[in-house]
């Protein structure tokens, strides 16, 4: 065994943790993505990789995870089950593994007819709860999903996304457990605006004790205008913005929204912080990374070395 | 059933384009249900077709037929002894059928008048939707007699994803979230216990993705 990333010791060792996501480009250019890396530097434990994300075509999250991994960061390799089947998913598994990527968070992705290429052909042959399953037991047993050995274990460190403001309701912590003991170790959450909301779903998790058996991550996003707000509020499925939020934010003068946006942003830090069993928060910054540093230091986060 | 489509006429106009004696064949069965090529079809098509040849200057000639099912070779190999003079025979059955009236008329060009959209049931009349791939390995036993293959979105087997809301899928306000169906039976049967189970990954070879399927019963061969 090698050491464990950073993520990883951060959370075990029971800090607060930050991560943020990182959007890549949509070219080839290695230079965005470390310009996106030099704003997070010192700030966060760990930078998500979004893997073409609402399924448009963009750099690859494991080349992209490289590049953060260079610049001395711990990288989070995003991984959908939309584009790849369990061969494709297992293969990249192996190949994160050996470039010392240790953070692989399983999701199902969003839909191809949501992107740029809506005729694609998806894939979906595993799920999100089967891509984690399927890494554990790379890891911890040393056979492919096929059954076969693996000469060299992946040494991984598991997670998985949730969204507690999906329906139905009830069945998102029970959800949670299924992917927690399937293998996921750590949690980011869909964006949190509706804070009472989320505070009613971790009470289910602590019911479920799932706190204790998973570290979890709040998501969190800044947002820059009304026009932001009221557009996830009624394009992006499950997602939930409070109408009160969103007024909020239209009620400030054009030249303050960002303010707002910020100081939103911070409040839902302080109030999510405070639940129990919230072990850290997901910064997911839309396209804003440089905003970054303001909101850990605004929050009052440790700076990261 | 299957369901299929009627492709954009203007398609089936290009396909025949060149033609100047076709045969229009229908069939009675799933595509007479969901009103796209039964008898009823056949004609409505065959003068549609006659009138735009004609109104351009250049008749067509457009025999109609309707087959008791395309897809039986008893009924498509009767098609094999009429055809002589044709340029094309025009199929609106589905793809099934179309392929064995090709079989059948051997150095003919067959054309499909359909788009064989998905087997399915018809919701209330006029509205028909999928409701099963051909997995080749049912699991409706555990899902309460919902598919979750042909009617979630992702073919997720630990559902919902996280863009079910209000029942919807993620995808389509009018296509009900499968998973938020699952998940209200569980409710009302009692059983919301069984949904902690982690549906193990899918053997897909039973499905398309083991190459094209055939079923053969030793006994039933003649
Ligand atoms: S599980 Fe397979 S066989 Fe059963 S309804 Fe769904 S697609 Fe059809
Ligand atoms: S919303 Fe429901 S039906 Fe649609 S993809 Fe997600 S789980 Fe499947």
């Amino acid at each position: 065994m090698t050491a464990p990333g950073n993520l990883e010791r951060v959370l075990t060792s029971g800090g607060f943790a930050v991560t943020a996501e990182c959007g890549p480009p949509r070219g080839a250019d290695p230079e965005s993505i470390r310009k996106k890396g030099g704003y997070l530097k010192g700030f966060v434990d760990a930078v998500n990789v979004t893997d073409n994300q609402t399924a448009v075509v963009r750099m690859s999250s494991m080349a992209s995870c490289l590049i953060l991994k260079e610049m001395g960061f711990d990288p989070v390799l995003q991984m959908t089950v939309r584009d790849r089947n369990r061969i494709a998913l297992q293969s990249d598994i192996l190949g994160a593994a050996a470039l010392g990527i240790r953070n692989i968070l399983c999701l199902s992705g969003d839909h191809q007819s949501f992107g740029d290429h809506p005729g694609a052909k998806n894939v979906y042959d595993v799920d999100s709860t089967q891509l984690i399953d399927m890494a554990r037991t790379m890891r911890d047993e040393g056979r492919f999903s096929g059954g076969a050995e693996i000469t060299v274990r992946p040494e991984i460190f598991i997670g998985c996304v949730e969204n507690p403001f999906a329906d139905p309701f009830e069945i998102r912590a029970p959800r949670l457990a299924k992917k927690i003991s399937a293998g996921a170790r750590f949690v980011q959450t869909q964006c949190v605006f509706n804070v009472e909301k989320f505070a009613r779903w971790m009470e289910m998790v602590r019911d479920l004790g799932l706190h204790e058996k998973a570290y979890i991550l709040a998501g969190i996003t800044p947002m820059k205008s009304p026009g932001m707000a009221r557009y996830m509020k009624n394009s992006v499925p499950g997602m939930d913005v409070p109408d009160h939020l969103v007024e909020r934010m239209a009620s400030v003068p054009k030249e303050h929204h960002r303010e707002e946006g910020m100081a939103i942003c911070l409040e839902t830090i302080e109030r999510v912080r405070a639940i129990k069993g919230v072990a850290g928060i997901h910064i997911m910054a839309i396209e804003w990374e440089e905003i970054v540093p303001d909101v850990v230091k605004g929050a009052g986060l440790r700076t990261r070395p | 059933m299957i369901v299929a489509d009627r492709k954009p006429f203007d398609e089936i106009m290009g396909m025949i384009e060149s033609c100047e004696r076709i045969l229009l064949v229908g069939c009675n069965e799933c595509v007479t249900v969901c009103a796209a090529g039964g008898a009823k079809e056949v004609a409505l098509l065959a003068s549609q077709i006659r009138m735009k040849r004609k109104a351009g200057g250049r008749p067509i000639e457009v025999d109609e037929k309707t087959l008791e099912r395309q897809c039986d070779p008893e009924y498509a190999k009767s098609l094999a002894e009429t055809l002589e003079g044709y340029d094309a025979v025009l199929s609106i059955a589905c793809g099934c059928g179309v392929q064995l009236v090709a079989e059948t008329c051997q150095g003919l060009r067959v054309l499909p008048g359909l788009n064989t959209r998905f087997m399915g049931v018809t919701e209330e009349h006029g509205v028909w939707a999928e409701r099963c791939q051909g997995c080749g390995d049912c699991v409706l036993d555990r899902t309460c007699g919902i598919c979750p293959v042909a009617r979630c979105a992702k073919s997720i087997m630990n559902g919902p994803c996280g863009g079910s809301q209000n029942g919807e899928c993620e995808l389509r306000h009018d296509t009900p979230c499968a998973w938020q169906l699952i998940i209200d039976r569980l409710k009302a049967s009692g059983e919301l216990s069984r949904y902690g189970e982690i549906a193990k990954p899918r053997d897909w070879s039973a499905s398309r993705d083991g190459g094209p399927r055939k079923r053969i019963r030793e006994d039933m061969k003649i």
